[in-house]
């Protein structure tokens, strides 16, 4: 069994009885990517130098792991989260020769603090614009179970390096399903947290009344310390929620008897797979046999979120993704002789198909006479999906469903059709429109292809204590994240 | 055919706050390029934007002076275009809920009142300043990216030149007394366009207008729309049309030069900003900004008038400044008589002013030296006329006016026998002036001061000199 | 299927948001965004005479800074990831046409 198997508890456990250094760990973590990373392809920087840096001091001041609730623990961040003296890409053409972003994102500061180790940055859908990861303008992560099959994403790098066993956990943001869909294709857990827990300074803006950073790990108490960790108030972020953060580890008793669970009916029906659906169902009787109480309700408004997303994110998008002008920073196209063709030049050559489609959309949706029709009206209907969640919330302390309609799919399957690859979003988009919290969690494979099936726990505002309470209550009962890819032949 | 003109004016101004709108930086003019500025300022990836309070109670206080309605829910707007010195490629503005609206001042033209109305009054941060080499190249600094802007748009009810003149007065007048602004033009914290249009007397529907740029003064936007009232004038009656043009006033010929035409209106794309949360400004907090203003010139001038007996015009002219208006209390407050703390500021300070280019803040004299300066004076230590010699060394080198009378023989001769000794020398010297004084030739007495005040040095007190002047030549 | 967005649309809309675009691209474009507007045309269907828009998932408001300088970057930093630099400012080809 691998260092990187074992949680922060047992982890740290090993460092405080010296069985291990945060010297041995880190480098561990530096092995098993060059080991495994030419097949996976999760990484777009490493941070080797600093990282190596960073756990011999650990190791010199012995700092007691107690005291620090990321003591030594090596982490990966998604390369859309601005760290200082650490290039910051987006997966984009446009900021290849970012090599400095001047500062460190508040998520990232407070993992410092925490003593946690970066190990380096990771790879993603080009500005999180993606489900598959295949928008990345380097390189095309491959799913740790399967290299045919992507990863998901548009954490895809985040969620595959997990899953690979290359860090134990890592960092992803979710804008619409960013981080809960690749740890469902990838078998991990993965959190977005309520809109506003977690500050988005520092996280490079895609929609920015939607986007929330979450943690990727391998188990739900991870997940719990990391968000911890990273939760919090944020003068730097006006939407950052002045909430205290609880500790949500005391959540995880396993006890879930008398949780007054929802099921909507929307998210079982036509789109998602038999056996995928078959898998909840499977899980929720488990929930049931843990004690919860479980009920069919709906959200009728469901099917008008991707629709609803699209404009929405596009809109802000096209606004959030104008700064990359070749001027401040970032790639400037070389020959252009004007102004207006340094700006079109630039954006153009630095920008991937995606990303310059939703640009073009968003832009479009925010034109003069369209306004109202498309941006203005999305905004009307996010108010009626949101109000969905709120009338279910007054009588159930979750909501769970499947993450996504169906697992992975192959690579380069669905690149060329936007529409089909913006369906697997169907079941996390609703959850950033109303800013809910919600976490992913494996529940088992497809007999088709093997391929593991994520179980989707949602909460109300900023209650993750009780989606973290029937997640870790769930995993303990069936152990699904003990079963593990065989990459690299270690495992 | 007449034509009735109506001018529309944007005003900026910037606000002086220590910090900017939406970033740390230290707000400031006229330092190093590029050294006031944050990754907020230069629109790095990631960064947010994070309100600053004083900004919207200074654009509030404004608003109110400006006898503006203020909202009680607003919020901030996206309006996108790419500029270089707009490194979001989005402005953060407000859009459709200003914080300030319907608000008015009073103008007036060649002894006519008239109130101008005032459409809104809306916050966002300013842009960085572009320079262009003569090299093919722009050059950014982005030192004045996110200073807080106030921008206030007139109603269409400004008729003249003259009235547009007169508006921008008053408005940088009331705006400097609230104190959120420097309002100077030269150093771009008050800036203006202008629109003009023309339309048939009697119509009620706008005739097409077109806009004014590059008014660095108020003088040049007077002129730049006399200019172009003619101009338009001049096409329509030759049977054309305006266009939606904008255009710049040049400073040198004294015209306005087409820069663009216009075709429909831009597209600004303008959405709620997602990184700000709204503003609800309750009654308590508009009640604790509005006890925050400053005394306004309306007010100090009918106090001046009311309660120190000024004259209106005098009072008119004080307040013109904050700077004089202050001085002038001040100067009373140390026990100078008001009316001549007037005179005093009004006469020889403000012809120094004005013959060398300086303002209040540069001169040497202090409200203090010259309150004791009046009193000297009116102690008869002082003529009047050697005051003039007092304030101009007050002026330049500044100090203790007593002192400056006594190095500079200035004191004043009250001795009555002093003066009578004097007095009877220069009457033996000249026997015909009394001759031609008791034939009734006045200028007679005049000339006889005259050497009086030649023999004294000026220093003799004149109303003394002139008494005992007649007692004498009665006597003969 | 209707094309909602013709190539014209999409140049005018490629030039607000200052993309370089090929007549090819723009056919391109002009299909896909016109098959997502389409897709969109379905919010028409929901009745939302009276309900306000939402930008904010939370209701915040008010959320301030005090009004104090704070330094952060040096002028040398500023400039550091830019293209193109000279004499402390950022450079860039003349705006003057």
């Amino acid at each position: 069994m691998s260092l990187l198997d074992l949680t922060i508890k047992e982890l740290q456990e090993k460092l405080s009885n010296k069985e291990i250094t945060v010297t041995e760990l880190t480098q561990a973590c530096f092995d098993r990517i060059e080991e495994t990373d030419d097949q996976v392809n999760a990484f777009l920087t490493l941070n080797k130098e600093a990282a190596l840096e960073q756990a011999k001091q650990l190791d010199e001041e012995g700092i007691d792991a107690d005291q620090f609730l990321l003591f030594g623990m090596p982490i990966g961040i998604k390369d859309n989260i601005m760290t200082k003296d650490l290039k910051t890409t987006c997966a984009s053409e446009f900021l290849s020769n970012f090599e400095d972003p001047l500062y460190d994102a508040t998520v990232i500061t407070k993992l410092k603090n925490a003593n946690a180790i970066n190990i380096g940055k990771l790879n993603m859908d080009e500005f999180a614009m993606g489900s598959s990861t295949e928008n990345s303008a380097y390189k095309k992560t491959t799913n740790p179970w399967n290299k045919d099959y992507v990863p998901g994403g548009s954490s895809g790098g985040s969620a595959a390096a997990v899953a690979a066993g290359q860090v134990p956990f890592a960092l992803g943001s979710d804008t619409g399903g960013s981080v809960r869909q690749p740890a469902s294709y990838c078998g991990v857990v993965g959190m977005k947290p309520t809109y506003g827990r977690v500050s988005r300074f520092g996280l490079v803006a895609f929609a920015s009344s939607l986007d929330q950073v979450g943690p990727l790990t391998r188990t739900v108490e991870d997940n719990a310390r990391i968000l911890e960790v990273i939760s919090g108030v944020d003068e730097m972020d006006p939407t950052s929620a002045n909430i205290d953060v609880p500790n949500f580890q005391e959540a995880l008793t396993g006890d879930i008897k008398g949780l007054k669970v929802a099921v909507p009916k929307e998210y079982l029906q036509e789109g998602v797979d038999e056996e995928v659906a078959n898998k909840i169902n499977q899980a929720i009787d488990t929930l049931k046999e843990l004690g919860a109480e479980v009920d069919e309700v709906s959200l009728p408004h469901s099917k008008y979120a991707i629709a609803t997303y699209y404009m929405l994110a596009s809109s802000e998008a096209s606004a959030n993704l104008a700064r990359f002008d070749g001027i401040r920073y970032g790639k400037r196209a070389e020959n252009a002789d004007n102004l207006i063709e340094l700006y079109k030049q630039s954006r153009s050559k630095g920008f991937g198909d995606e990303v310059k489609r939703r640009i073009m959309l968003g832009t479009f949706a925010l034109s003069s006479g369209y306004y109202d029709a498309y941006y203005k009206k999305a905004q009307q209907v996010r108010r009626l999906i949101t109000e969905d969640f709120e009338k279910v919330f007054e009588n159930y302390d979750v909501i769970v469903g499947p993450t996504s309609p169906t697992t992975a799919f192959k690579i380069g399957e669905q690149i060329d059709d936007p529409l089909t690859m913006y369906a697997n979003d169907i079941l996390t988009i609703p959850v950033n429109l109303a800013g809910v919290p919600a976490i992913s969690i494996p529940c088992g494979f497809h007999s088709d292809n093997d391929m593991p099936i994520g179980l989707q726990i949602i909460g109300k505002h900023f209650d993750e204590g009780n989606v973290y309470r029937v997640a870790h209550a769930y995993e303990q009962q069936t152990m699904h994240y003990k079963q593990k890819p065989a990459i690299g032949g270690v495992n | 055919m007449n034509f009735e003109t109506v001018i529309g004016l944007e005003v900026h101004v910037e606000l002086k706050t220590k910090s900017k709108i939406f970033s740390p930086s230290p707000n400031a003019f006229g330092d190093e390029p590029n050294s006031n500025v944050n990754p907020i300022d230069l629109g790095y990836p990631g960064v947010l934007p994070v309100l600053n309070k004083e900004a919207v109670n200074f654009a509030m206080r404004a608003a109110m002076a400006l006898n503006c309605d203020i909202a009680t829910d607003t919020k901030f707007d996206r309006k996108n275009y790419f500029y270089p010195d707009n490194p979001k490629a989005y402005q953060i503005s407000q859009f459709d809920q200003p914080i300030g609206e319907n608000g008015w001042i009073e103008i007036e033209v060649d002894g006519k009142k008239k109130k101008i109305g005032i459409t809104r009054l809306h916050m966002e941060e300013d842009a960085g300043k572009l320079t262009h080499g003569d090299d093919g190249y722009s050059y950014v600094d982005y030192n004045r990216q996110g200073t807080p802007l106030i921008e206030i748009v007139s109603e269409p009810d400004i008729r003249t030149p003259d009235e547009a003149y007169a508006y921008l007065e008053k408005l940088r007048n009331i705006i400097q007394f609230t104190g959120v602004s420097d309002v100077k033009m030269q150093e771009g914290s008050l800036r203006c366009d202008a629109n003009l249009s023309l339309r048939p007397v009697g119509q009620e529907e706008f005739g097409m207008k077109t806009e004014l740029k590059n008014l660095n003064s108020f003088n040049f936007v007077r002129q730049g729309l006399e200019f172009e009232q003619k101009r338009q004038e001049k096409v329509l009656r030759m049977g054309g049309e305006i266009l939606q043009e904008t255009r710049r006033y040049d400073e040198k010929t004294k015209e306005t030069v087409l820069m663009r035409i216009k075709e429909g209106s831009d597209d600004y794309r303008y959405f709620p900003e997602p990184d700000l949360v709204p503003l609800y400004i309750s009654d308590e907090w508009k009640e604790q900004v509005r006890q925050s203003i400053p005394e306004l010139p309306e007010a100090r001038k009918k106090r001046y008038v009311e309660e120190l007996g000024l004259d209106q015009y005098d009072a008119e002219v004080l307040t013109s400044t904050k700077e004089m208006s202050d001085f002038f209390e001040e100067t009373v407050k140390h026990g100078a008589d008001a009316k001549q703390a007037t005179n005093w500021l009004m006469g020889d300070i403000s012809a120094h002013m004005n013959k060398q280019q300086l303002e209040l803040s540069d001169l040497k004299v202090t409200p203090e030296s010259l309150a004791k300066m009046t009193k000297l004076i009116d102690e008869g230590t002082l003529s009047s006329k050697l005051a003039k010699k007092v304030i101009t060394e007050l002026m330049k080198q500044g100090g203790d006016p007593e002192k400056i009378v006594k190095e500079k023989g200035l004191v004043q001769i009250s001795d009555e026998n002093q003066l009578r000794e004097i007095i009877t020398e220069i009457l033996n010297e000249n026997e015909q002036s009394i001759v031609d004084y008791k034939n009734g030739k006045d200028r007679a007495l005049g000339f006889l001061v005259g050497q009086v005040m030649k023999k004294t040095k000026g220093q003799a007190n004149p109303p003394m000199v002139n008494k005992i002047l007649k007692e004498e030549i009665d006597k003969r | 299927m209707s094309k909602k967005i013709s190539t014209e649309d999409v140049k005018h809309v490629a030039n607000l948001a200052r993309l370089a675009i090929t007549d090819e691209e723009a056919e391109k474009y002009s299909e896909q965004l016109s098959s997502i507007i389409n897709f969109s045309e379905q919010l028409s269907e929901v009745d939302t005479s009276n309900v306000k828009p939402m930008t904010h998932v939370l209701d915040m408001k008010n959320v301030f800074r005090e009004d104090e300088p704070k330094d952060w970057i040096t002028k040398e930093e500023a400039l550091k990831n830019a293209p193109d630099k000279a004499d402390g400012q950022f450079r860039v080809p003349s705006i003057l046409e």
